[in-house]
């Protein structure tokens, strides 16, 4: 196990590819802290985990809140000693034309999607600047690098989370902390069940693998990213999408 | 708090996040002049002044601490504990 006594915490990890990775992270011997503002499923996730033999810790948090984001890791810091790793999942969509996108849906995208990673982030920096040692891996889309019908909000979050990764990454790198991207691409999820057959059908089109992807493959990459085998690695992105873009 | 006892807590935890020898470390001794602390070491000094001390530093008064004895007075007027 390559985990061993590290600290992992993940947000929106009640389902989907934030639950996959963190049992792909906890299976390697991780404590992992759970993050979801849904509480019921939260607590589901947590002693599923438990289940498997995985310390999982799991914490109602909103990610648009900054100062329960600082809450939480300080609570995390003074119970388990320390913070490793940071995975910011959460993400949401509000689908719609841009002429008829209401303002509402275009600032709770980017509150969600983008002002979550920098709350989470900027909370967790403390303790790892104090370790000289982090890894923050944040979970962009392939929808921020090729744009997508009817998704102005979530390609501009996804495109931000890029941005931003990059950004954090030259801030820190001189203190031993990495800052990468995993961009999926077609995964199946509660996020990805509710679009209609003939969606489905047309992202299956333009997969090169012709398949959708698989939480836990999302979730490889992630493991990967926060291991010492990825030491060399910062402000990249990581596309795990069947090759549906390249 | 005694200005001296201070000085010297001061000095160990400088000397520690600047990776410096604690004899450069005067009260005129510009961090970023004469210590060699870059933007981010700065807000790691403000970090752990204010883990040790027990404060809550805003960061346009952070911004003014610049030499070692401008951090000193601040720590002694606004330091409340033991
Ligand atoms: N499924 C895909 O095909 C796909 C593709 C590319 C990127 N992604 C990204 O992967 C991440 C996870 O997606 P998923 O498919 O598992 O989605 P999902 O909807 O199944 O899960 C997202 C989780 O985030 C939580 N969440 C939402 N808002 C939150 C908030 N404000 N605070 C805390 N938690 C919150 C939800 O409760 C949910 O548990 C998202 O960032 C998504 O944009 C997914």
């Amino acid at each position: 196990m390559i985990f061993t006594n590290r600290v992992s915490l993940v947000t929106g990890a009640s389902q989907g590819i934030g639950e996959a990775i963190a049992e792909e992270l906890g299976r390697e011997g991780a404590t992992v802290v759970l993050v979801d503002v849904q509480k019921d499923k939260l607590e589901q996730v947590a002693s599923r985990l438990a289940g498997l033999g995985i310390r999982a810790l799991p914490y109602e948090a909103d990610v648009t809140d900054s100062t329960r984001a600082a809450q939480v890791v300080d609570e995390v810091v003074d119970t388990l000693g320390r913070l490793d790793h940071l995975v910011n999942n959460a993400g949401i969509t509000r689908d719609s034309l841009l002429l008829r996108m209401k303002e509402e849906d275009w600032d709770l995208v980017l509150r969600v999607n983008l002002k979550g990673a920098f709350n989470f982030s900027r909370a967790a920096l403390k303790p790892m600047f104090t370790a000289r040692y982090g890894r923050i891996v944040n979970i962009a889309s392939v929808v921020g690098q090729m744009g997508n019908f009817g998704q102005t909000n979530y390609a501009a979050s996804k495109a931000g989370l890029i941005g931003f990764s990059k950004s954090l990454a030259r801030e820190v790198a001189a203190r031993g902390i990495t800052v990468n991207c995993v961009a999926p691409g077609y995964i199946a999820t509660p996020m990805t069940d509710k679009l209609p057959e003939e969606v489905k059908k047309a992202f299956l089109d333009i997969i090169p693998m012709k398949r959708f992807g698989l939480p836990v493959e999302v979730a490889r990459a992630v493991k990967f990213l926060c291991s010492d085998e990825a030491s060399y690695i910062t402000g990249q992105v990581i596309n795990v999408n069947g090759g549906m873009y390249m | 708090m005694e200005r001296e006892e201070l000085l010297k807590k001061v000095k160990s935890i400088v000397a520690d996040k600047l990776n410096i020898g604690e004899e450069q470390i005067t009260e005129n001794a510009s961090f970023t002049q004469d210590l060699g602390a870059d933007s981010l070491d700065t807000v790691e000094l403000v970090m752990a002044l204010e883990d040790e001390f027990g404060l809550n530093i805003p960061d346009d008064e952070a911004e003014k601490l610049n030499t070692v004895g401008k951090a000193l007075d601040y720590i002694l007027e606004h330091y409340k504990g033991k």
